[in-house]
């Protein structure tokens, strides 16, 4: 009895979980679909179009006549190794600083570390403006660049610091008996044990700055400096949109982030479980 | 949060005593000297261990002065001056917020189409990822699956492909109302339409929940499991158990959630700025695009920096709102009162 009432509430439960993760992957599937219609084939209720229009890709790809997707790629995937070799390692040396060390103040600017999490950006973002205007830095990649070398964000460091208060003390303990400085324990010993949680900060860097849309119209004005959300806004804005090529362009920009996701999802979804965080 | 706060408090209460007990033992037989010698001491070491923390968390603090503190303090000036970059700034008093309030239609507008988005969907997004997390925490066959097909909406962000998705999906045209007229609805146009151009962005952000669901599901997992097994013996049914159990023990992930959500919503903008431009009728014209529009658009430095700390005094005080309200239903393991 127990045993088949089990069952039938595993069975209710994936049911659930199935109906709901087709209602979820539903926009997606038909997003795949309608990226190979023709224009006129766009509204109709079928999924998959009755010809497959390849050429949307192809087409889509080399649609603007100056630059092909080719660049727009290339654009972003260079700001995002920057972004991301930035986060991944000022982040961790912040955290270590946070989590293992005590000096004065220690208190207090963590306080504000955790703070700045719910400062809105508008009330930075003109002055920020301003200063890269003056320095001659808007239309580079500088204005976005450049923050994730500061610590890559107090989301990121509040993240470690959790992490890195997991590791038993014991670790540094016996390295400091052996002499060791903290800077030694901190690339020998942390920084190894870290590796788990820095994928989950390589991941997050790398899909929130590919979708940072505000930053990138804010400081990138020159068609050849684009990234690719950039160079698909490019695409909406035409006076008649080949609706198929655009959404096959908007399908390519995210494989990017899709395979990411794909290859780490283990660590994507439980890099945040098992650092513990906790309101 | 609290949580941490109380361990850190440990960690350096504890130390010094140590240390200075260590010093004590050695140096018994010459109180005086044994006194100077343990204030150089620990003086020494407390300027190296200074000296490395603030080594440490220097990209974090360089950063926090250049790019955050600084800036604070210029926009604060800023939002007494009119500005138009091309110019000096010119001091104008308090004229920007007297405008703002007593002047300007679109300062109304704008908040209250962003009060009325935060509203609805941050109890919408709470609701639906605490409801999936639950299903995602039983050990069921398949959750990787699962999990990577709720995921995957929330990976695609705020990102322009999801913009023209939904703005193709939507449209008069679209897809919805080809589904709707099936059932002989007939849609409307539902981004162009004023009544519903806004539930239609409601809806793109509620079916991204995915990391408000991944916050609650690490909760869920650290819940206890004897809690449940023991109101099991005790004869409590789902209900009572969701009730008893998971919402209190999960209300600080709740209550991390909820602050998170709502400053998070209050800036509401790539949707708004791509899909609809704010239109149709201003009907989503959210207060970060106002804002936007002012500085990035007219050029009108001062007005929309007064505009940013007239948002951020929104924020703090609806902030500090929910942590006034949070003592009557957050709950903490160890400690009931008090907690932070």
């Amino acid at each position: 009895m127990s045993i088949s009432r089990s069952k039938l509430s595993k069975m209710t439960n994936h049911a659930f979980l199935l109906i709901f993760s087709l209602v979820m992957l539903y926009p997606v599937f038909w997003w795949i679909g309608a990226s190979l219609k023709k224009n006129e084939e766009m509204s109709l209720a079928t999924i998959w179009p009755k010809v497959p229009m390849w050429e949307n890709f192809t087409k889509g790809w080399v649609a603007n006549t100056e630059y092909t997707f080719t660049h727009f790629f290339t654009n972003t995937l260079v700001m995002e190794f920057w972004n991301v070799i930035g986060a991944v390692f000022t982040s961790a040396v912040v955290a270590y600083g946070f989590a293992r060390l005590n000096f004065k103040f220690k208190g207090l600017w963590f306080s504000i570390l955790l703070l700045t999490m719910m400062l809105p950006s508008q009330v930075t973002i003109i002055p920020q403006y301003i200063m890269y205007n003056t320095f001659g830095l808007t239309n580079s990649y500088i204005p976005l660049v450049l923050p994730h070398f500061f610590g890559g964000g107090a989301f990121f460091i509040f993240l470690l610091v959790q992490f890195i208060r997991g590791i038993p003390r014991e670790l540094d303990e016996a390295a400091k008996m052996d002499g060791a400085s903290v800077y030694v324990i901190f690339f020998k010993i942390i920084l190894p044990l870290l590796k788990p949680s820095l994928v989950t900060v390589a991941i997050f860097t790398f899909i929130w700055s590919w979708d940072d849309f505000f930053g990138q119209v804010l400081y990138l004005s020159s068609i050849d400096k684009y990234t690719v959300g950039l160079a698909l806004k490019m695409f909406v804005d035409q006076f008649e949109v080949q609706w198929g090529q655009l959404l096959a362009m908007s399908l390519v920009s995210i494989v990017p982030s899709a395979l990411l996701f794909f290859f780490a999802q283990k660590h994507f979804l439980e890099g945040i479980a098992t650092s513990g965080l906790k309101g | 949060m609290k949580r941490l706060y109380s361990k850190a408090s440990v960690d350096m209460s504890n130390i010094p005593l140590q240390q200075g007990q260590a010093d004590l033992e050695i140096h018994t037989s010459n109180p005086s000297l044994k006194s100077r010698l343990f204030q150089r001491l620990t003086k020494k070491r407390s300027d190296e261990t200074n000296l490395a923390g603030y080594i440490f968390i220097s990209p974090w603090l360089i950063g926090f002065l250049l790019l955050t503190l600084w800036p604070m303090v210029q926009s604060f000036y800023l939002s007494f001056t009119e500005y138009s970059l091309l110019d000096e700034p010119v001091w104008v008093g308090s004229e920007n917020y007297s405008n703002i309030f007593l002047k300007d239609d679109l300062f109304y507008k704008s908040l209250s189409v962003t009060f009325a988005f935060v509203i609805i969907s941050v109890p919408l997004k709470l609701f639906f990822s605490l409801m999936v997390a639950m299903l995602l925490n039983k050990n069921l066959k398949g959750m990787s699956f699962y999990r990577t097909a709720i995921y995957f909406p929330s990976l695609i962000g705020t990102s322009v492909a999801v913009a023209v998705l939904w703005r193709n999906m939507f449209g008069a045209d679209g897809y919805v109302n080809q589904i709707l007229g099936w059932f002989g609805i007939e849609g409307v146009g539902w981004i162009s339409n004023p009544d519903t151009s806004l539930g239609t962005l409601i809806l793109l952000t509620t079916w991204q929940f995915g990391s408000t669901m991944v916050i609650f599901l690490a909760g869920l997992k650290q819940i206890p499991t004897d809690l449940y097994e023991s109101a099991s013996v005790d004869g409590a049914g789902a209900i009572k158990k969701f009730f008893h159990i998971t919402l209190p023990m999960l209300s600080p992930v709740m209550f991390f959630n909820l602050v998170l959500g709502v400053i998070g919503s209050f800036q509401m903008f790539t949707q708004a700025f791509i899909i609809t431009k704010g239109g149709p009728v201003n009907s989503t014209y959210t207060y970060a695009l106002f804002l936007f529009e002012k500085a990035f658009k007219h050029y009108q430095m001062g007005y929309a920096s007064s505009l940013a700390w007239i948002l951020l005094v929104i924020i703090a005080i609806l902030t500090g709102i929910n942590f006034a309200v949070s003592r009557y239903w957050v709950f903490y393991e160890s400690d009931g009162r008090g907690s932070k």
